[in-house]
Order: C-alpha cells, then sequence, then structure tokens
C-alpha cells in the first residue's frame, strides 16, 4: 500500500483547527436534530394515541414517507425544494443565517421524529392499560402515574432502539456534508485534498466517530441495566 | 410534474445508457442486489462467528460489528474509494467502489439479522443435533441455518430496503445512479427543483414501501407458522437497522 504514518500532519496547525471545528459542528447537528427529533417524537406518539382517526392516519403518513426516503435524498429536497415554497421573507432570513445548517438540521430531525416516534409508541403500547388504571385507583394523578408507574416501564422497552436511533442520528450528520454544511467528514474531506494525506486523516475520523459511538453503546448498556427487570 | 417524467424517463431509469454508463434506477437495483448478494456470505460468517463457542471468535466478530457499526456510511465509501483500488492494484469503477462500501457496511448489520434468528432458536435443536452425533459444523448446516435463515427472510428483506436507501449516497463520489439521475435532471432544467425532488423522493418511496409491507406479511406469515410450532419467540426489528 506505500502507506508512511505521519498523523503530525493532519493534527497540527491550520489542519487540527478545521478538524476541531468540524468536530464542533457535528455536534451542534447532533444536538440540535437530536433535541428537535424527540421533543417532536413526543408529539407524533401522543397525536398517534389521541383517537382521531384523521390524525393518526397522518402520522403513520409521516412516519411511513420518512422511514422510505433515503436521508440524503430528505436532506436534498429540504436544501433544493423547500426554500422554493417558502415565503421570500424566510428565503432570505435562511440565507442570511447559514442556511445549510438550519436545512440540514431541519431534514434530519423531521427524518428522527418519525424513528423516534416509533420506538417510543411501542414503548408506551407495552405498558398494559391496567396500569393506569391501578395507577388512578391508588390517587396518582395522571402525570404521577406517567412519572411513577408508566414512564419507567415503557422506557425499559423504549431505550435500546432510542439509543440506537440516536447513534444513527449522530453517524448520519456526515451527510450534511452534501449540501456543504462543515461539520467532520466536509472537514476531513477538506484536509484530505490540502494534504494529500488520506489515510491519515481518514483513520483519524474514523476513529472519533467510533469513539463517540462506543459512547452511546456504553450509554445503552447502563440504560438497559438501570431498567432491567430484577429478578428477585 | 408529468411533464419532466415524460422527458426524462429514459435517464431516470438507465442514465446515459447506452451511450454512457449505465445509470438511473437500474443502476441503483443493480447496486442493492449485488450488495445484497455479497454481502450475505460475509454477514452469514460473522453471525457464526458470534455464536460461536471460542472466546476469542466471538470477541473479534463482535469487535468488528460494533467498529462498522460506529463509522458512519458516508465515511465507508470514502474508504472503499481510496483504499479498494490499492488493495486490488488497479484503477476500479466507481461502481465497484460502492458495491464495496455496501459489502462491508451490510455484512455488519446483516450479520446481527442473522445473528439474531440463530439464536431464536431453541436450544434444544443444537443439543438433539449433537445428541445425533453430528459435529457442530453439519449442525449448523441442517440443522439451524435452514431454521434460522428461513425465518430471518423478512429481516433480509427489510435490510435490502436500507441497502437501496444507501446506494443514494453514490451521488456524493458521482456514480450514476438514481439520485444522481435526478440532480443531473435539476441541473438541466434548473427552475424546478420542487417537482424534481418530489419525483426523485416519491419513487424511491414507492419502492421502499412496497418492499417494507412485502417484509411485514412475510413476517406475519412466518410468525403464524411458528406459532403453531412450540416456539413464539418474536426476533425481527421490522425497521431495517442502519437505514439512512
Amino acid at each position: 500500500l506505500g502507506i508512511s504514518f505521519d498523523f503530525a500532519t493532519v493534527l497540527t496547525g491550520p489542519n487540527l483547527i478545521l478538524l476541531l471545528h468540524g468536530i464542533a459542528v457535528t455536534f451542534e447537528l447532533a444536538v440540535w436534530a437530536w433535541v428537535l427529533a424527540f421533543s417532536s417524537a413526543l408529539v407524533l406518539m401522543l397525536v398517534r394515541n389521541s383517537g382521531n382517526r384523521f390524525a393518526e392516519r397522518a402520522v403513520i403518513f409521516y412516519v411511513e414517507l420518512h422511514q422510505n426516503i433515503p436521508l440524503l435524498v430528505q436532506v436534498l429536497f429540504w436544501y433544493f425544494a423547500i426554500p422554493e415554497l417558502l415565503p421570500g421573507v424566510l428565503r432570505d432570513w435562511l440565507n442570511d443565517h447559514d442556511s445549510e445548517f438550519i436545512l440540514a438540521v431541519a431534514a434530519l430531525s423531521f427524518c428522527f421524529a418519525a424513528y423516534m416516534s416509533e420506538a417510543l409508541r411501542t414503548g408506551f403500547r407495552s405498558v398494559p392499560r391496567g396500569q393506569f388504571e391501578a395507577g388512578h385507583v391508588l390517587g396518582f394523578g395522571y402525570l404521577a402515574t406517567m412519572r411513577h408507574i408508566v414512564i419507567p416501564q415503557a422506557l425499559r422497552v423504549a431505550a435500546p432502539p432510542l439509543v440506537n436511533y440516536s447513534l444513527l442520528l449522530f453517524k448520519n450528520t456526515s451527510i450534511a456534508m452534501a449540501i456543504g454544511v462543515h461539520e467532520l467528514t466536509y472537514q476531513s474531506r477538506q484536509i484530505e485534498s490540502d494534504t494529500f494525506r488520506t489515510f491519515d486523516i481518514y483513520a483519524v475520523t474514523t476513529i472519533i466517530y467510533i469513539a463517540i459511538s462506543f459512547v452511546f453503546a456504553g450509554l445503552g448498556a447502563v440504560i438497559e441495566t438501570r431498567y432491567a427487570i430484577r429478578q428477585r | 410534474m408529468i411533464q419532466i417524467v415524460r422527458d426524462n424517463w429514459l435517464l431516470f431509469l438507465v442514465g446515459q445508457y447506452p451511450n454512457g454508463p449505465l445509470g438511473g434506477l437500474v443502476a441503483t437495483f443493480l447496486l442493492a442486489m449485488m450488495g445484497l448478494a455479497l454481502a450475505f456470505p460475509c454477514a452469514l460468517s460473522v453471525a457464526i462467528c458470534r455464536t460461536s463457542q471460542k472466546t476469542w471468535l466471538r470477541a473479534g466478530s463482535f469487535t468488528l460489528t460494533q467498529v462498522i457499526r460506529g463509522t458512519p456510511f458516508l465515511m465507508v465509501v470514502f474508504w472503499s474509494y481510496f483504499a479498494l483500488p490499492a488493495l486490488v492494484g488497479h484503477a476500479i469503477s466507481g461502481f465497484s467502489t460502492l458495491v464495496g462500501a455496501l459489502v462491508v457496511y451490510e455484512s455488519a448489520y446483516l450479520s446481527d439479522v442473522i445473528r439474531a434468528g440463530i439464536q431464536a432458536l431453541p436450544k434444544g435443536q443444537m443439543e438433539a443435533g449433537t445428541a445425533l452425533g453430528l459435529s457442530r459444523i453439519r449442525c449448523l448446516r441442517l440443522i439451524i441455518l435452514p431454521q434460522a435463515l428461513y425465518n430471518t427472510l423478512p429481516g433480509i428483506l427489510s435490510q435490502f430496503v436500507s441497502l437501496i436507501k444507501e446506494t443514494s449516497l453514490g451521488y456524493i463520489i458521482a456514480i450514476n445512479e438514481f439520485t444522481f439521475a435526478a440532480i443531473q435532471v435539476n441541473n438541466t432544467l434548473l427552475v424546478k427543483p420542487v417537482q424534481v425532488f418530489s419525483i426523485l423522493a416519491l419513487t424511491y418511496f414507492t419502492i421502499c414501501f412496497i418492499l417494507t409491507q412485502a417484509a411485514r406479511m412475510l413476517e406475519r406469515r412466518i410468525e403464524r407458522q411458528r406459532n403453531r410450532g412450540p416456539s413464539t419467540q418474536t426476533m425481527t426489528a421490522m425497521v431495517a437497522e442502519g437505514a439512512v
């Protein structure tokens, strides 16, 4: 292969700054998208269980639509098509405010809201109705029943897929490079074309992604033991 | 929108073929099918290693899948773009580059689907095989895998859906496939992005939705068959894993 290791070139000076900037943007993307996706997923899940047939159908359609279209295509749709549909004022505002970043966050959060709402729904469906009723009989209010009785049980089922989707969301922030968001993958391509040290910079970037994903895996394991059914 | 489809359907379907490389929807399908066909044997070997009795095989295959699962598919594509020609010794086509990336990435995800299928079988199956005097390998081949692979058919089908979705990333390294064709159409029309990208998204949606529904139907059917027998475990997560 003729590879000589020289991580110093890609890890010093302006390259290091590019790299750190990329990591920061990746985290910003991931955190914004996660918060928006999770809160929308909660809303979607509540609407799905609202009892209104029309609203339920709409949520099912939303979920299927986002699960069956490649994320890259969703990102491209947000980048190329959605601004055309917006009123001029909003479009100008987007262009003044780092439109690539905002549209990438939008695409990621709309997509992962669909996945996460399904995970939440399976979780809540796994709690028998009798648990709600038992909570009321014992004098718990709606919120107290949720907090002490329903959510701990629902989370046991919903947590593993939620952690999995969070990891996928994190990894897929790399797709934002397709519309020119300067995140980690974009910057590593930049450093690659500046230095031609392809192996070194890809190795560094990949190790960063893997290290962070191992944190997710650890988190998943902790949640699983924390909420595991305890045998007496 | 209909006008755009009428004017460009050939480009959407096969790209510049026969005057240029095969592209469009046909290339997308070919990529996904080749990816699945080549990933399957790799995934099967990894799955067998993960259920092996030897600790080092289990640990090695587990680490391998975790590492691939931690890497964005786009990074795998770039690795393939850079490393495959060096490994083979000569330049390779973009098509092969993407197939290589799909095989590596899907081997990890598909192996988890197959492993779940193997582990969902009752322990007694393996024990009965060994009691009959079969070696572990013959046991796997004659008793475990036929049942496990049949039960994982829905999971494999939904993994095929993720493969179709993942091929769209070929656009980033300029491989002629469906997304690339749509971008070309968009670049020639310039003023109709909403229509072009709607066509792109709705086509993917139709194909993937039909396949996902087929996988669900298949799963219900296999579930019913199994519930007649003694085992009542469920194992396939129907939302394909690793999907983008």
